[in-house]
């Protein structure tokens, strides 16, 4: 009698959970793919072809793009890593324990802000008419007003920032859980700052690390608003190129294959990043 | 090094600059965006003209406020009732995921558990795109075997709403999952030793445990709805979201609405995250 009850409880829990990881993420996911590999022939129908494949390695504007995207997006997370790494050891190893759930929930506020908020904000400081040029030319830093937006590192500015908070909270949580007396044994041994964080704090935090890292790795690569917004005429991302691919030419095809692509590169990417740590996908995103 | 080991004051001094600086940093553009949403001018820039409610309230032509601006007060709606439903369904999958990985055992169990983290390393680009293709493909196919239209199948509200619930549920699953992992199950077995149902069980006691965890699930992904971009971008049709509103709006230039709608953004959200905070402080 209790089996049959559990078993009961397991259908009515699964159902909803197949439909929705086979609707909504499979089925989407092979679309795409069954989309990328068609393409009309010389009579104007469909068939299968890989010439939307072809045309991606061989216009030199979307496979460079596409690089540019990738390399940006390591070098974003790296920064957002080396950036946010001595905030989360001040907060639960340094300030003293009375402002720690203070600073940390202030820390995570203007995250929950709408990103196009916080976009429009930098465009407001940054802009030719925007806030930091009017104090430059008031106190005579500078003769005129400079153009601030519109180029890669107002745009690797914007991403990093963008992308913070999903490596502060599993920083501080990885963090929390260092024991302080191995600091302190470290500290006694006589091992200076380098040392303890190499030998300690890293490999301590290796999980938190790799779970932030493949949060803000994706989100970079799958960001469009940020480039978009702050980005140059030549600050492409590989999103708009998908973007425009789906709504300017309207073509669904080679946009597909793009997607495809670019699904391909972050899977990849992350796969490598697990592997190099030794981490696992299951353990690192609990 | 750390707080009790003795340090050296060029340490600690240089430590705290560089924390101020990140604050600093942090919440520089929203301090400046919301400042500029009471200067009485007609660009969000400085210098400043004087204070000004008129970007909230005004009913000018030149000066319409956002409490009488349709279209941005449309759009606001919209992304409510998005938001709503979105939160309401990812919960309540969210929450019974978390039960069939917590407490149920079935074959390929890690199988689908990496399923279900998928949408997490899928860009939320994609995830747009590939409901578009598909609902695309459906349309097609009913059309063109039964000859009826299907409005569902079309970009709008609620294929809005499905993009962002099947990245969203995942996000659920992951904060329930880590409450109920904390859950005593021999309470349940005791419950049921008295003669509760399964079900009863799971109405007056579990539920009852997990429900801070499923307020904030409820929270974060009423938030997580509210502001999503990328993955309705490709989803929406002539009912924008917020979002996509103002994204148009500032990219074919600005004026100090957008910074009213902000300051009541930063406002609202701000109420939200600490109403979560509370409820999950107290009930833990």
């Amino acid at each position: 009698m209790k089996q049959q009850n559990i078993r009961w409880g397991l259908v009515i829990f699964i159902t909803p959970m197949l439909l929705w990881l086979l609707l909504l993420i499979v089925l989407p996911q092979l679309d795409m793919l069954f989309m990328a590999v068609r393409a009309e022939n010389d009579l104007g129908e469909m068939g299968f072809s890989l010439i939307n494949f072809k045309t991606f390695f061989f216009e030199p504007i979307y496979w460079r793009t596409f690089a540019r995207t990738a390399t940006f997006a390591i070098f974003v997370t790296f920064l957002t890593f080396v950036i946010t790494l001595p905030v989360a050891f001040y907060i639960t190893k340094v300030v003293s324990p009375k402002f720690q759930g203070f600073l940390a929930v202030l820390i995570l506020m203007p995250f929950w802000v709408s990103e196009l908020v916080r976009v429009y904000g930098w465009m407001i400081l940054l802009r030719e008419s925007g806030f930091i040029n009017h104090f430059l030319v008031k106190f005579h830093i500078l003769d005129k007003p400079v153009e601030m937006l519109y180029n890669d590192a107002t745009m690797i500015m914007g991403l990093v920032y963008t992308s913070m908070l999903f490596m502060l909270v599993p920083l501080l949580s990885v963090l929390e859980s260092l024991d302080n007396s191995l600091i302190e044994a470290a500290y006694d041994l006589g091992a200076n700052m380098w040392t303890i964080l190499i030998k300690i704090i890293i490999p301590h935090s290796m999980p938190g690390i790799v779970s932030g890292s493949i949060v803000v790795f994706m989100l970079t690569l799958g960001n469009y608003l940020t480039p978009n917004l702050m980005g140059g005429k030549n600050g492409l991302w590989f999103t708009e190129q998908i973007y425009n691919q789906f709504i300017a030419s309207f073509n669904w095809n080679q946009g597909s294959a793009f997607g495809f692509l670019l699904l391909i590169l972050s899977s990849v990417i992350i796969w490598v990043g697990l592997k190099l740590s030794k981490q696992k996908l299951g353990q690192v995103m609990q | 090094m750390i707080r009790n080991l003795p340090q050296s004051k060029r340490y600690s001094l240089g430590f705290k600059i560089y924390i101020i600086l990140f604050f600093v940093f942090l919440f520089a553009p929203l301090a400046i965006t919301c400042v500029l949403a009471f200067n009485d001018s007609m660009f969000p820039a400085l210098p400043w003209k004087g204070f000004t409610l008129d970007w909230f309230t005004g009913t000018s032509i030149e000066r319409t406020g956002i409490f009488h601006d349709q279209i941005n007060l449309d759009s606001i709606w919209v992304s409510f009732k998005v938001a709503f439903f979105v939160s309401i369904f990812s919960t309540i999958v969210g929450t019974m995921g978390a039960f069939l990985f917590e407490q149920e055992e079935f074959r390929f169990k890690q199988v689908l558990f990496f399923l279900m983290l998928a949408p997490l390393v899928i860009p939320g680009v994609i995830l747009g795109i590939s409901i578009l293709l598909l609902s695309n493909t459906l349309g097609l196919f009913f059309e063109q075997t039964f000859g009826i239209d299907i409005a569902l199948f079309r970009p709008g509200f609620w294929l809005v709403v499905l993009g962002q619930f099947s990245f969203i549920t995942t996000i659920v699953t992951l904060i329930v999952s880590a409450r109920l992992k904390k859950f005593d199950r021999t309470l349940e077995e005791a419950a049921m030793n008295l003669g509760a149902t399964r079900f009863e069980t799971i109405i007056h006691i579990t539920l009852r445990y997990l429900k801070p965890a499923i307020i904030g699930g409820l929270a974060v992904s009423f938030l997580m709805s509210f502001e999503n971009f990328n993955t309705t971008l490709f989803l929406v049709s002539s009912q924008a979201t917020l979002p996509i509103n103002l994204y148009l709006q500032v990219r074919d230039g600005s004026t100090p609405v957008i910074n009213a709608i902000s300051v009541l953004l930063i406002t609202g959200t701000s109420i939200l995250a600490v109403i979560n905070l509370y409820f999950t402080k107290s009930e833990d």
